[in-house]
């Protein structure tokens, strides 16, 4: 007998599929294979699996009911933000001081070293100023904020909590037209954006993947963590406040940074699903995992050893050539002025719409490949730009700023254009490679880019109006 | 002295990534969520001379090819064949873990069955028949504990006698409604006749019955040998902050 689907045409394969669409036209057979797939593991398991007690299963679940109801589910994430940022600000407040003195210490041996050999000054300058200071700043500011917070997140990732926290969010990404996954995209991004992009993988719906893409970026990521706990501890609390009330306060600055940024994203992803990328969002089943006690010091060995290490390295490698670049181009005179402050003038006058400066738009314009070098950049311009500030702790690092003109709305819009502006390097690459569009790699920079510009400008035109600095 | 290829298959949050840490001595991100691993990582370990590279698939459901982490782990699985394919399953969820490993015995039956966290499971209560669950699914099921070294050697025992073929599976296959399993008995000759007989042809046909475009793609890619499979390791091993 004939066998009644012949096979024919350009592609057999197409062929193939028709066939099988042919005789599959009853539908339902999804779920039929699904139930008959499903049946086998029931019976599987009830003839090997035997529970003692079944209330005790459902007992993992119990905290469930608190951290993810409608009531508790917010006030609990946020209280939860909150007490990491104030163990990190209050834990990483000395070690940062002592640091700063120890290498400040240490400088005073190089120099005295250097004077002994008579060595020339520009090698003095380049090496010690430029180079040695420039590292060891960034290993004062960021190494001890890193050390406990990427542990005390690695501890909560661990236990389970993250996919309560998209659980909770789920909601309102529905709303934005989003998919619920991108809850938990975007707390990839507060480790890493590059990563985070690699990571929408799980999201199935190109569309859906698309807005976690491009709304990524407005969570920060480890390389900005530092800049935002550094600028908002030294200008966002009033003098007055000290001790315990002034972490705190600090902690609530950072969460306000976040909750911004979360806003931005939800808003973001609305306009885009009711403009360039219109759809409804899909369903999809969320597993919550049960909790599991973190190995505690398996997590916080490995956290810290890789991560903040694999951070600090990061900054280094790109902080040391950049610190000996910026001397030079600091301590190069033309026309009368260095070519360090003929770059900042340049961007000088847009930067004050803004409420920043030339040097700050030019950290970040420098700091592209990586995130974490736009402090260090930016300290080491203000630095070799004449205003030579003799550094013993992080204290004087808020004079530098201050000699500069700074003053909270310098830091405030500082922290809100890290937090919007462009993806780093990494991430638009990683952006290109997933999407394999060189539109929307561009669009994931220029609409980020567009809304740091937009809110910075809006935020130091409504000050400035209300004579609040 | 010989190589094997070992693909690790599981659901999310079953401690895959932990054994094969344990396993390959690499540190592979580990977390508490769904999702984690979405690309493959690759490592390498010894047990009785016999060396084995160690394949971490992206952590799913299903092999259903929803989406890009689900077409990889179905796409390695079928297209590589690996020597082994090592199923992880969680103890405390056997049930819902099961629909994996079953669907992966469709496609080979060099298949391990690992149920892991089994600590966890007799903590809860939960006694699990490891010989009545081999018995059915026709391949060996091992209980470990990846987090505190439980069962490993046996494990490792149990991989190497599947890779060498010092043991052949016979693997369950679900048999489906009548309609379905009329329609895969008309469809496989058609397909052995299309794509040879290297692929598991009743899978095959199954999952065309099912529509599943994405497959025949695959395929398609396959068949002209344009595409080989490309083990991406974009991230690095362990490496999360990566800019």
């Amino acid at each position: 007998m004939e066998s009644p689907h012949v096979i024919k045409g350009p592609d057999p394969m197409d062929s193939l599929l028709s066939a099988a669409k042919k005789l599959a036209d009853k539908g339902a057979i999804r779920d039929e294979i699904v139930s008959g797939i499903y049946g086998v593991s029931a019976g599987i398991c009830s003839d090997a699996v035997t529970y003692q007690d079944r209330k005790k299963l459902g007992s993992t679940y119990k905290l469930d009911r608190i951290v993810t109801s409608r009531l508790w589910g917010f006030p609990i994430m946020l209280a939860g933000l909150g007490l990491v940022f104030w163990i990190t600000i209050a834990g990483a407040n000395y070690p940062s001081g002592w640091l700063a003195s120890l290498f400040g210490w240490i400088e005073g041996y190089l120099t005295a070293g250097f004077e002994a050999v008579n060595a020339p000054s520009w090698l003095h300058g380049v090496l010690v100023l430029g180079l040695y200071r420039g590292t060891s700043w960034v290993i004062s500011v960021m190494l001890p904020p890193m050390l406990i917070f990427f542990p005390v997140f690695a501890l909560l990732e661990n236990f389970g909590y993250l996919p309560r926290v998209a659980f909770n969010m789920d909601r309102l990404f529905k709303k934005s037209g989003g998919h619920g996954k991108q809850a938990l995209t975007m707390s990839m991004g507060f480790g890493c954006n590059a990563a985070a992009i690699l990571s929408t993988r799980i999201i199935e719906s190109p569309r859906e993947r698309m807005l976690a893409i491009l709304t990524n970026n407005f969570v920060p990521c480890n390389g900005r963590w530092p800049t935002l706990i550094l600028l908002s501890s030294m200008f966002m609390v009033g003098a007055a406040t000290t001790g315990a009330l002034r972490t705190f306060s600090t902690a609530l600055v950072l969460m306000g940074i976040v909750l911004i940024g979360i806003t931005v994203t939800l808003t973001v992803s609305w306009v885009m699903s009711k403009t360039a990328l219109r759809g409804v969002p899909t369903h999809y089943t969320l597993e919550l995992p049960p909790y599991r006690r973190p190995q505690i010091w398996k997590t916080i060995v490995r956290s810290s050893k890789e991560k903040s290490l694999n951070v600090l390295t990061r900054a280094i490698i790109v902080a040391a050539p950049a610190g000996i670049i910026t001397w030079v181009l600091g301590n190069v005179v033309v026309g009368g002025d260095s070519v360090l402050n003929h770059m900042a003038a340049f961007f000088d006058p847009f930067a004050q719409l803004l409420g920043m400066d030339g040097f700050i738009i030019m950290a970040f314009i420098l700091g592209l490949p990586a995130n974490e070098i736009v402090l260090p950049i930016l300290l080491m311009g203000y630095m070799s730009s004449g205003a030579m500030v003799d550094v013993d702790g992080l204290g004087s690092i808020k004079d530098i700023f201050l000699s500069h003109g700074w003053t909270w709305l310098t830091a405030l819009n500082m922290m809100l254009f890290s937090l919007l502006h462009y993806p780093c390097g990494t991430t638009l690459v990683n952006i290109y490679k997933e999407t394999k569009s060189l539109k929307w790699a561009v669009l994931s920079a220029v609409i980020p880019l567009g809304i740091a510009i937009t809110v910075t400008f809006a935020v130091a035109q409504i000050v400035r109006l209300l004579g609040w600095v | 002295m010989s190589h094997y290829t070992v693909a690790f298959a599981g659901n999310p949050n079953t401690g895959k990534s932990t054994l094969f840490n344990l396993l390959t001595g690499l540190r592979q991100h580990t977390g508490n969520w769904a999702g984690k691993t979405v690309i493959t990582a690759e490592g390498e370990f010894t047990h009785n001379q016999h060396v084995y590279r160690a394949v971490d698939l992206p952590g799913t459901y299903s092999l259903y090819s929803n989406s890009a982490d689900e077409e990889a782990a179905r796409d390695y699985i079928i297209f590589e064949q690996p020597d082994v394919t090592l199923v992880v399953l969680d103890a405390t969820s056997l049930e819902r873990n099961l629909n994996l490993a079953l669907q992966v015995l469709e496609i080979t039956g060099r298949a391990v069955i690992c149920i892991n966290l089994i600590d966890e499971a007799k903590k809860l209560g939960i006694d699990i028949n490891l010989k009545a669950i081999s018995k059915r699914l026709g391949v060996p099921v091992v209980a470990i504990s990846a987090r505190n070294e439980i069962g490993i050697e046996a494990l490792l025992n149990q991989l190497e006698r599947v890779a060498t073929g010092a043991f052949t599976g016979k693997p369950l296959q679900i048999t489906y409604s009548e309609d379905i399993e009329r329609g895969i008995a008309e469809l496989i000759p058609l397909v052995e006749q299309t794509v040879g007989s290297r692929y598991p042809a009743r899978w095959i046909a199954l999952r065309l019955l099912d529509g599943d475009n994405s497959l025949l793609t695959s395929l398609k890619a396959h068949m002209r040998g344009s595409k080989r499979y490309e083990t991406k390791e974009v991230a690095g091993h362990g490496v999360t902050a990566c800019h």
